[in-house]
């Protein structure tokens, strides 16, 4: 595999309209199954989360307050309160340091030419130590109900599950390898969901973060895109409008690798105690 | 954005009240497999020490004992797979970053060599080879007993992460108890000393590492309280607490005392497992256990040098 620049995406919330035509092309592309059709009731978003058969998500956020800080205020009914509608198209991050990764035991879980962190269908084992890996709540478990195939509890061997394996976004990775832009990128009408090489990016992103806070936008801000955040910076990262919990996204990830030197040091001490404590349960008469 | 709180004065803001981080998606065999390795640990080296002090019916007891959980332990693991047809990936790699992987091989060899040091043991054949087995079975008997503590702290789950000082420590200790209490139930009572005091010292540590962790852990170790957690945390103290009572003071005299509190040990160490796996269920559940404490550490790296904007 020969190294190529690392691409990833910009996701700039401040042109998003939520269409969700990202969704939709992601579903299409990757022939991702159905989720199921659910009226969560949040706004008009029914997909609700990223999970394995969803590898897009677009928010809807309500709020009462002001999109801009001072000048034009839009209002419910004319009425004197400030509203704005926030929308979000959410993604893996592709982190540099990505927990999913380092957690993987079978090595299914890797890292492409391009900079991307995707996962080998034809490895997964299905373990699921990368679920509750990754400090985004991104990567998910397709699972199929126990059937009556299954086998019972001591007789794994002779089980028989439908799917059972891990599965997020791939950043399109045929596609990148036949030197097209992912799915979603392309079928974005606004181009809030951009795709490119991660520097130029960056850049591109700083530039816009500039523009609307000169326009005095409210809460813009850059969620990702340093590359000294606790998982060294997102391949897809975002321009939001609020703070990052108000999309459901962590405030300030960690990548849980980044305390195992000191908790493997722990764990050789407990180790090391266990031995120390049972053999001193050996000393003195019967 | 719905429902504000306000959770140690940091504005609590969610999508939804959604789950930030996702739940795990173990089932059962995973805690019990976490008990039964415990086991499988403690009796490995509560084996080679009595060996090493010539406490023959003792061996004999903690090797069969051992080996029941080491070939169990396989059989949960592989059962929880989504793919159980391909457990052998677990040794495609060796992935230091991974304590599942660890774990893998750590299980491998543990297993591979109790097995075959019982089954010498039972034919009576090859003494040099079976001591051999006992040896690498000994050293890896504390590894498999804490490395699942490492496995759950590894994570982004708060209420595990945060315990990364303690979890490991705590398996630790627990294993030991529940080591020693199994032992108590099939060795001849003469020879049960070491596993009797074993069990009893195991308890009181485990509950007093379970009792520092959570005042540790606070707003975030508030799952422990609630709940499925929080019901068997509540049943496991007390089932341990009354059966290393129960052991240290009737455990020499009475066969009926012994058995009793050994068994009601291990059941309060499998419920001890079980509290910790539905804690971080309930942990992932509620995005304030992952945002809240985010927030306050972001607000205390930002807050010194620049206003916040």
């Amino acid at each position: 595999m020969e190294p190529k620049p690392r691409v990833g995406f910009f996701t700039d919330t401040s042109v998003c309209i939520g269409c969700k035509a990202c969704e939709v092309a992601c579903k299409e592309w990757n022939l991702l199954p159905p989720d199921g059709l659910e009226w969560t009731g949040h706004s008009y978003d029914n997909t609700g989360e990223l999970n394995a058969n969803s590898w897009r998500h677009v928010a809807f956020v309500e709020q009462d307050k002001p999109l801009k800080l001072d000048g034009e205020v839009a209002t419910a009914d004319g009425g004197p309160a400030p509203m704005r509608w926030l929308m979000e198209s959410d993604v893996c991050k592709h982190c540099t340091h990505a927990g999913c990764l380092d957690a993987c035991p079978t090595g299914a879980l890797f890292r492409t030419e391009f900079g991307t962190v995707v996962v080998q269908e034809d490895v997964c084992n299905g373990c699921g130590y990368c679920v509750p890996a990754c400090p985004f709540g991104v990567i998910d478990k397709r699972d199929l109900p126990r059937s009556e195939h299954d086998a019972p509890l001591a007789l794994p061997l002779l089980g028989r599950k439908e799917d059972g394996r891990v599965w997020k976004c791939t950043l399109c990775y045929d596609r990148l390898k036949g030197g097209h832009e992912p799915a979603c990128a392309k079928a974005c009408p606004t181009d809030s969901i951009q795709f490119g090489e991660l520097d130029e990016l960056r850049e591109r992103a700083h530039a816009r973060l500039g523009k609307l806070t000169t326009q005095g936008w409210n809460g813009a801000q850059l969620y990702g895109a340093d590359p000294g955040d606790g998982v060294g910076g997102f391949g897809a990262f975002f321009l939001l409008l609020d703070e990052p919990e108000v999309y459901g996204l962590p405030p300030d990830p960690v990548v849980p690798t980044k305390h195992l030197p000191q908790l493997w040091k722990t764990t050789a001490l407990a180790a090391t105690a266990m031995l120390v404590g049972l053999a001193a349960c050996f000393g003195g008469r019967a | 954005m719905i429902g504000s709180a306000t959770e140690q004065g940091v504005e609590l803001q969610s999508y939804y009240g959604r789950p930030v981080v996702k739940e795990p998606v173990w089932k059962p065999e995973v805690p019990v497999y976490f008990f039964t390795g415990g086991i499988a640990g403690g009796c490995a080296v509560l084996h080679g020490l009595a060996r090493l002090a010539r406490n023959d019916p003792l061996a004999r007891s903690s090797l069969y004992v051992g080996t029941a959980m080491e070939l169990v332990s396989p059989a949960l693991l592989i059962s929880d797979l989504g793919r159980p047809e391909r457990f052998l990936n677990m040794l495609r790699m060796f992935k230091v970053t991974s304590p599942m992987s660890v774990g893998s091989w750590i299980l491998v060899v543990s297993g591979g060599a109790s097995t075959t040091a019982a089954a010498l043991e039972l034919l009576g054949i090859l003494k040099p080879l079976k001591s051999a087995a006992e040896a690498v079975s000994f050293a890896a008997g504390p590894p498999l007993a804490t490395y699942t503590g490492a496995l759950l702290a590894n994570t982004a789950i708060p209420v595990w992460s945060e315990a990364r000082g303690e979890l490991p420590i705590l398996f630790g200790a627990s294993a030991a108890a529940s080591a020693g209490a199994a032992n108590v139930l099939f060795t001849p009572p003469g020879a049960a000393a070491p596993a009797r005091r074993a069990a009893v010292v195991g308890s009181a540590l485990e509950l007093g590492i379970v009792q520092a962790m959570e005042l540790r852990l606070g707003f975030v170790g508030e799952v422990y309280k609630h709940g499925e957690a929080g019901k068997y945390a509540k049943l496991s103290k007390r089932l341990v607490a009354a059966g290393a009572g129960l052991l240290a003071l009737g455990g020499r005299r009475s066969r009926t005392a012994a058995v009793t509190g050994a068994g009601l040990i291990l059941a309060g160490e499998l419920a001890l497992r079980w509290s910790i796996y539905k804690a971080g269920f309930q942990s992932a559940r509620d995005p304030k256990y992952t945002v809240v404490p985010q927030k306050a550490r972001k607000a205390a790296r930002t807050a010194p040098d620049r206003p916040r904007t």
